[in-house]
């Protein structure tokens, strides 16, 4: 490496303090979910785990996270689905308009998630006629989760190139084995990070959730938004949100797991 | 196949033609009259284009932010770091990303709050916490987005081949120099990549504006509010026009230097 010395130093040294900066507040939430004060004094008076037990009784917080992982794994599924199909579909084809619609696809996670919000929201209740509901929050994830699952897909493809599948198809293998047993195993690693990658997002989204889900039905983030600003549900908030700062290592921990290079399947994250 | 694709553009399309429909003041329904009103009211009534200017500046701000904090980190983690801590900062890296959004947001309103951690750490040198306002609202968004920025900048300096900074060093350049006139260029495409993501999501925000904005609000809460209290479907749909076309312009801006290509 050609770098003198003093720059990587500084280069080191920066790096240090913006993880420091981005982890302070997230080490604050945890901590917090045990202050004693209400408003979050610093540094706390005292700690308890009395907002613990408030929060693990709560059963609207419960069903909020129940409805959550149920909207989650439904929009990674479609997405699943139509981003693996989308991502065949325009490596295979040399269609006119092929760029346009790769541009589309790009496109929901380009504009801003409150353009999809309402522009769905607007689509479901005046022009289609459908009530909000779980299954229009369902629709609304999926079309940006195909976006994932879609980069993800593809990049493996361009990578791979279809050198495999074409010796397949000579050795007689029809499309459908061949899909089955070249195409999708390969695509494998690819797709398990794609939908790690959705189920995440699906579950952290609430910009386009508020738009398109009903009145009655509450995701954990719109629990979480809805409760923020009463002083009561404070504390119990604030546990709920340390239990999610803890959780999110799992995903993290799967992503090294399946994959190894997390670079690849996680930099379309939104 | 594409149905979700052509669906999401046809919902777009709608959205354009409900902003160009008028709104019943007495019962709310929404009349399918053609009119620009809506447009009108945005462009000729002050508090909207003040709005808009606003939060097209924070939208910049936070990007400039962004990109000065992401790329001496990108840049450390893509050419000196050693191979295990690249992962280790990868991972670091990514961790806050996959935090929520809201619950990040509402850690900055514990940070900033009276009596917080952030009055007691300026307490000693006569600050205080910003409080919740503009300040406040870009600190956070900053904080939010910036893995957004971070990836895309470290994948595209991975990219960039070592031979080249051996090269400029042969060359005769300080490795100062070297960052400045060969790094930085090479890196640019993806520093915009990044300024997609920080700027779109900057515009679309309403959430973190609520939470640590105070009363000040962004071109998000505009159409947050005319949907929900005010239900004016038509006008809301005509401020959203607003973020659609500064992206399309922006996307349209920056096809020129690659810059989609690292998205």
């Amino acid at each position: 490496m050609t770098m003198s010395r003093g720059l990587r130093v500084f280069l080191l040294g920066f790096t240090v303090l913006v993880l420091v900066l981005v982890y302070i507040p997230l080490a604050l939430v945890v901590v917090n979910s045990f202050n004693v004060d209400r408003t979050f004094t610093w540094p706390p008076p005292d700690l308890t785990l009395k907002w613990w037990d408030a929060a693990l009784h709560s059963t609207a917080a419960r069903s909020a996270l129940w409805t959550s992982v149920e909207v989650a794994l439904a929009a990674t599924a479609v997405s699943m689905v139509l981003g693996t199909l989308a991502g065949l579909a325009l490596r295979q084809t040399r269609f006119f308009g092929r760029n346009v619609v790769s541009l589309v696809i790009i496109l929901p996670i380009a504009l801003p998630g409150i353009v999809t919000g309402i522009a769905l929201s607007n689509a479901f209740t005046t022009i289609l006629g459908v009530g909000l509901s779980l299954f229009t929050v369902v629709v609304a994830h999926a079309t940006f989760c195909i976006v994932t699952v879609f980069n993800n897909v593809q990049a493996r493809l361009q990578r791979l190139g279809g050198s495999l599948e074409q010796a397949s198809m000579d050795l007689g293998a029809g499309p459908f084995t061949t899909f089955r047993l070249v195409t999708f195993p390969m695509l494998r690693s690819a797709l398990l990070a794609g939908a790690l990658l959705s189920f995440g997002l699906s579950f952290d989204e609430i910009v386009v959730t508020t738009f398109t889900i009903s009145a009655t039905d509450q995701t954990l983030p719109i629990w979480i938004f809805q409760n923020l600003f009463r002083p009561n549900q404070g504390p119990v908030v604030n546990v709920v949100a340390a239990v999610l700062v803890l959780l999110s290592a799992i995903p993290i921990y799967l992503a090294q797991r399946l994959s190894g290079s997390t670079a690849e399947g996680l930099t379309g994250a939104r | 196949m594409l149905w979700l694709g052509v669906a999401y553009l046809a919902a777009l399309a709608a959205l354009l033609i409900t902003s160009l429909w008028t709104q019943d003041d007495f019962t709310g329904e929404i009349q399918r009259q053609w009119t620009l009103d809506n447009f009108r009211d945005l462009f000729t009534i002050d508090v909207y284009r003040t709005i808009t200017v606003r939060t097209l500046e924070i939208a910049a701000l936070v990007t400039v932010i962004d990109a000065v904090l992401a790329f001496p980190v990108a840049l450390y983690m893509a050419k000196v770091a050693s191979p295990r801590a690249q992962r280790l900062l990868v991972i670091a890296v990514l961790m806050p990303l996959w935090a929520s959004y809201l619950v990040k947001a509402y850690a900055w309103r514990g940070m900033l709050s009276e009596g917080g951690l952030l009055d007691w750490v300026l307490g000693p040198f006569g600050l205080q916490s910003p409080g919740y306002g503009l300040l406040a609202l870009t600190m956070t968004l900053a904080y939010l987005w910036l893995p957004f920025m971070i990836l895309p900048v470290y994948a595209g300096l991975q990219r960039l081949p070592d031979s080249l900074l051996e090269a400029s060093a042969d060359l005769g350049a300080r490795s100062w120099t070297t960052v400045l006139r060969v790094v930085l260029p090479q890196a640019f495409p993806a520093l915009v990549a990044g300024s997609i993501f920080t700027f779109s999501l900057t515009m679309g925000d309403f959430i973190a504006v609520r939470i640590v904005g105070g009363t000040s609000q962004l071109l998000g809460n505009v159409v947050y509010d005319n949907i929900g209290a005010a239900n004016n479907l038509p006008f809301a749909a005509a401020v959203a026009t607003v973020p659609i076309a500064v992206m399309l312009v922006y996307l349209a801006a920056v096809r020129r230097t690659g810059a989609l290509d690292n998205l």
